[in-house]
């Protein structure tokens, strides 16, 4: 009388299909494929002052942005690494149990029952989906439209110079890469608040309030050393990625640090599950 | 409702005494079973202890060494005598000192110095651990600074070099201190800076001293402040003015509201630094007094081993200092062990590496005083391998090795073509606008000048360029170039040579923003001169090119206040730049990363183990109760301390019923259900469905449907949606029997809409209807008929005990008495968490004063001393 089998509960698929077709997740889109045009229009259209070249030690920001789709790209990804792309991960993490929740959902679905562990394993892995898919939107709409407004430069660094096609693109890689592992840290101090909450936009602002707080912290430089524990110590190590050649140390320690911090938010979010009563 | 089920036999059960578990699980002491968990446990502590004990280790062994090791004595403060307070009067001066004695005596000393400006306890942590190494350690606060008396002479070797000396006989009057004959102690000078320059004065002129450390520091004070990179000269330099000021000025404070003209500093000094800073010529007797307070002067006697480090960030004591103290110490003494180092910090700040180099000084005094290993005599540079648009002083180096140091020029050279036509360029009145290209004093924010580039006026600077590198080049040594100057009339030039890379992508890169300074005669017949360029540590890339520029200005310097115009040329056709093979030693992840990544292990495991835990839930099955749909048995959830929603309850529901669950708001039938749904634990007492125990995702909840408190659904997907996707996700395969539930639902049309758009009543109806998907053998049903319409309300009755026929059961909870006695056939009231009567609607009935339920309901839970007394007596009954 094997009618039911745990492994056949809450597909991804299945989840997938169910975040898919929401409103949120339609405008978190819209958003990063929006971003990129506005900035082409901005450069396109905007004023062309300072036009005078590169003087000795200047930083042409538009001007580099402008220099090819591989470029362009990148300065989307900086632009929107710092809070867009955390906002927008805690937003897909946090949302996930606490939606369900506030739907008055998740019960019918425990009861079904989905084992706990197996509804948040699929709940974190298609939100982490989600939000990989956002970056890689993000990035592949700002190529395409580098590509369209601004011809096929390849990458400029003022720290490299100008590098080939191939080794670009493993730049461009490897920073839409590194920068993916850094919204690790959000996303699971939003899965975890997700989990103790039953309101999804507090999961949201518990992620967000921890990356401001982690920010403000990371400009006191009296805190010294005890700063090499904040997320914010390790945002920005993809630059590592601009040098002549790419300079893999930081970038390993924040993998590091960022899949660790990952791994015990969500231990400690199952933990919380496997106990907690569900009220909602 | 069919007459076969009329006489089903209901369970009655009435929970008296709560606290104590009613059935004690027939299985629980099965031997065997004990056995193998047993065995569990066993084996779980030892992973247990195994995983605690590798954290322990791993982090003790990550951990920077305890610094506090010798804190529990901490330093002993003693006043020193040192040398003569000045030549008049011989009065000893009074030296402020720090005594750290290590765990174990006699140790071999070492007496450690502070920079310019500091005191004794600038040094205190690098001084307790060299304590923790088993050093006697000797903190003092040179003359002048601090709590010391006298007045700064600038390492002068009758005054703080004396001082030193008269630190060493205090040493050697301590029996705590290892001799090697009386008044001898075994002892070495470690300092950075100011510090640095008196370890290597006092190396050459104390015999007893045996070894040494000293980090960016001058070899002589006249090149190092009048900077000269003409190659074979011998004239003043040009001076260093911004450096020469701050410097000075941590020597000129004074008292508030007492300012003085000469601060802390002797009167030759201060004569000697008034007269150059208001621009008199530099004379001889004011180059005496610096080259008697200068290395240089004495390291010909240095025949101890010397540890000697450099700094690449450094534009007030460059590189070439730490050369020349190496090269004089060769040359006079070849068999003197020397170790030179050249890292990446320094006066203009640069990346933090004093963890490892203070870790190679003590290795440095283990090895020469102590008998420890030996530490190798490697040339080491350190070559910045993070990126530059982050100012991160933890920064990570490679460290690059050579056997053998080369010296500035590398092992061989190699020259660079570099092109540019004679270029005239102008050095404005009064020296203004200046060049920026090093921020004297301001520490790690001058690492910011490579990366914002210092801005040079363009007719203010000759440029003379390379065509791209072919290949990746490295550049460790001081490159060389030779050019010509001439000027209209003869005058004295100060010229501002620089070595920069311009990448590919156009931006121009000043390593360490430094440039070689030149002093120079010229007149109207061009003049070659040699120039020795900054020593570097830098990489260029294939594509980048060199690009030499000659500068009039620099705002570090001092420059003519006449204007005047040169023509500057090429000499040669190209620069030469050193060139040296090393071996890059790996340094892995960067050292301060390691302690945290073991925590974050350890506690990634910890988390493990606690997800790993089997847990002690009880008995699993109770084959006796296979065919039950229901039992629950001593069903208590107490909230925090005391509410006790469910307060002991036993209820068992046989097949083909529809049983109601009557009791009023609160009386803990919908916590009830939710912890047969599994959604609740029970803090006491279980549920079992079919005999399978009821945990959280109990493969048999997939015979349940359920509808508590209310639906649920996706507001952003139509009902008809909601319940594909709800089947799917269920796990639950065999017929779904959709079209019968929607048309119980009875939603029409709109079960295409979307959810949001649904009325309350819809939303029930589709949710009781979500309830039935699949048919499940039992249906949970939690006021299934708020929200419903009488006429619907009339039919949900009806599908509701059509439903229970063919061995389904249905449990619904109302606090609606019409309803259960219209629906059910079997009823359990429920007060206060606990069961009250249960039996068939006419069983309750019988008896009673009243003809409905509502009667014998009031009965139970209506009169006071039930609402008082709380859980029923049995003999009240």
């Amino acid at each position: 009388m094997e009618t039911y089998s745990a492994r056949r509960t809450l597909s991804v698929r299945v989840e997938l299909t169910r975040q898919l077709r929401r409103r949120r997740t339609a405008a978190a889109f819209g958003l990063v494929i929006a971003l990129p045009v506005v900035v082409v229009l901005a450069v396109e259209f905007g004023s062309s002052a300072g036009g005078g070249g590169l003087a000795d030690g200047d930083f042409d920001v538009f001007g580099l942005m402008a220099s090819g789709p591989w470029n362009f790209a990148l300065s989307g990804l900086f632009f929107s690494s710092a809070f867009l792309l955390v906002i927008l991960a805690a937003m897909f993490l946090g949302d996930t149990v606490a939606g369900e929740a506030s739907w008055s959902t998740m019960r019918y679905l425990l009861a079904a029952p989905v084992p706990r562990r197996r509804f948040l394993f699929v709940k974190a892995v298609v939100g982490l989906l989600l939000t990989l898919s956002m970056l890689l939107v993000l990035v592949a709409t700002a190529f395409v439209l580098g590509l369209l407004a601004f011809g096929d430069g390849t990458l400029v660094s003022p720290l490299s110079g100008a590098l080939g096609v191939g080794e670009s693109s493993v730049r461009l890689a490897v920073i839409t890469g590194y920068i993916a592992v850094t919204l690790l840290v959000p996303a699971g101090v939003a899965f975890l608040a997700s989990v103790s909450t039953d309101v999804p936009l507090g999961a949201v602002g518990a992620a967000v309030v921890i990356v401001v707080v982690a920010n403000i912290l990371d400009a006191i430089e009296a805190l010294g050393s005890i700063r090499a524990i904040l997320p914010t110590r390790y945002a920005g190590a993809w630059a590592d990625a601009l040098g002549p050649s790419i300079v893999w140390d930081e970038m390993a320690v924040g993998l590091f640090y960022n899949v660790t911090v990952f791994v015990v938010l969500v231990g400690i979010a199952v933990l919380r599950f496997d106990r907690k009563d569900v009220m909602s | 409702m069919s007459p076969s089920h009329a006489g089903a036999p209901l369970l009655i059960e009435r929970t008296t005494h709560v606290d104590s578990a009613v059935a004690d699980p027939p299985q629980r002491s099965a031997g065997s079973a004990a056995t193998a968990q047993g065995a569990l446990i066993a084996v779980r502590l030892g992973v247990v202890a195994a995983g605690v004990s590798a954290c322990i280790a791993g982090l003790a062994a990550t951990l920077p060494p305890a610094t506090t090791a010798v804190a529990a004595s901490g330093p002993t403060p003693v006043t020193i005598e040192g040398g003569p307070t000045s030549s008049s009067d011989p009065t000893p001066v009074e030296l402020s000192a720090d005594l750290y004695v290590p765990d174990v005596t006699p140790a071999p000393a070492v007496v450690l110095a502070h920079g310019f400006g500091g005191s004794k306890g600038s040094v205190a942590e690098q001084a307790n651990d060299l304590a923790a190494a088993g050093f006697v350690v000797v903190a003092y606060t040179a003359r002048g600074f601090g709590d010391s008396t006298g007045t700064i002479s600038m390492n002068s070797p009758e005054f703080e070099v004396a001082d030193a000396s008269r630190v060493i006989d205090h040493l050697a009057g301590l029996s705590i201190v290892e001799t090697e004959a009386p008044g001898d102690p075994v002892v070495g000078v470690a300092g950075g800076s100011y510090g640095g320059a008196l370890a290597l004065m006092a190396a050459g002129l104390d015999e007893r001293v045996d070894a040494v450390a000293a980090d960016i520091t001058w070899n002589d004070l006249e090149s190092s402040l009048f900077a000269q990179s003409e190659l074979g000269t011998d004239t003043p330099g040009v001076f260093k003015r911004l450096w020469t000021a701050i410097f000075f000025s941590a020597g000129l404070d004074s008292p508030p509201g007492r300012a003085d003209i000469c601060g802390r500093f002797s009167q030759e000094w201060c004569d000697a630094y008034t007269a150059v800073a208001t621009n008199a010529p530099l004379t001889d007797e004011v180059r005496a007094l610096m080259r008697r307070s200068s290395p240089a002067s004495i390291t010909d006697r240095i025949a101890v081993p010397t540890l000697l480090g450099g700094g690449q960030a450094d534009s007030l004591f460059p590189l070439q200092q730490v050369d020349a103290t190496a090269a004089q110490i060769r040359a006079a003494n070849p068999d003197t062990p020397v170790k030179v180092v050249w890292h990446a910090q320094g006066h203009d700040g640069g990346v933090d590496e004093s963890d490892r180099l203070e870790t190679m000084t003590r290795a440095w005094f283990r090895a020469h005083l102590d008998g420890g290993p030996p530490v190798s005599l490697d040339f080491e540079v350190s070559r910045v391998t993070g990126s530059a648009l982050d100012d991160r002083q933890s920064g990570t180096v490679e460290i690059l090795t050579s056997p053998r140091y080369p010296g500035l020029a590398g092992e061989s050279e190699r020259a660079i073509p570099i092109a540019g036509p004679p270029q005239r360029i102008l050095a404005p009145a009064g020296g203004l606008p200046a060049a920026v290209s090093s921020l004297p004093g301001i520490g790690a924010l001058g690492g910011l000048l490579a990366l914002v580039g210092e801005q040079v006026a363009p007719n203010q600077s000759a440029v003379f360029v390379s065509e791209p590198l072919g290949e990746p080049t490295r550049i460790i040594g001081a490159s060389r170039v030779s050019i010509e100057v001439s000027s209209d009339a003869p005058r004295r030039a100060s010229l501002f040579v620089g070595l920069r890379i311009e990448t590919r992508a156009g931006a121009f890169v000043l390593p360490n923003g430094l440039v070689a300074p030149v002093n120079v005669d010229v007149g109207p017949t061009a003049r070659r001169v040699d120039v020795e360029l900054p020593a570097i540590v830098a990489d260029v890339a294939a594509g980048d090119r060199l690009v030499v520029t000659v500068s009039t200005t620099d705002q570090a310097f001092r420059t003519p206040e006449e204007p005047a115009v040169y023509a500057v040329a090429l000499a040669g056709s190209s620069v030469v730049i050193p060139q040296l093979e090393m071996t890059a030693r790996a340094e892995g992840f960067p050292l301060w990363a390691w302690p945290l990544m073991t925590l974050g292990i350890c506690v990634a495991m910890a988390i493990a183990l606690r997800l790993g835990r089997p847990r002690a839930d009880g008995v699993a099955q109770r084959p006796d109760l296979v065919g039950s749909p229901l039992v629950i048995e001593g069903l208590v959830k107490q909230y925090g301390e005391g509410v006790r929603a469910v307060a002991g309850v036993d209820i068992t529901v046989s097949q083909g019923v529809v049983l109601g669950l009557l009791g009023p708001n609160g009386a803990g039938k919908t916590t009830t259900m939710r912890m047969a749904m599994g959604l609740i634990r029970p803090t006491e007492g279980s549920v079992f469905i079919f005999g399978e125990r009821v945990t959280p995702g109990a493969p048999v909840l997939s015979r349940v449907g359920a509808f508590v408190e209310g639906p649920g659904f996706l507001p952003h997907l139509s009902g008809r949606e909601n319940l594909e996707l709800y089947w799917r996700a269920s796990g639950r395969s065999g017929a779904m029997h959709l079209d019968e539930v929607l048309e119980i639902a009875g939603l029409g049309a709109a079960v295409d809409r979307k959810v949001r758009t649904y009325s309350q009543g819809m939303k029930q109806r589709l949710g009781i209807a979500q309830a039935m998907l699949g048919l499940p053998d039992i249906l949970l049903l939690d006021e299934p008929t708020n929200g419903l319409d009488p006429p619907q309300i009339r039919e949900m009755r009806q599908i509701l005990r059509e439903y229970a026929t063919n061995g389904r059961t249905v449990i619904l909870s109302s606090h609606l008495l019409s309803e259960v006695e219209q629906t059910c056939t079997d009823v359990v009231v429920m007060h206060r968490g606990t069961v009250v009567a249960a039996g068939t609607v006419g069983e309750l009935l019988a008896g009673r004063s009243g003809d409905h339920l509502e009667d014998v309901f009031m009965d139970l839970v209506g009169s006071d001393h039930l609402v008082n007394a709380g859980p029923l007596a049995e003999g009240d009954r």
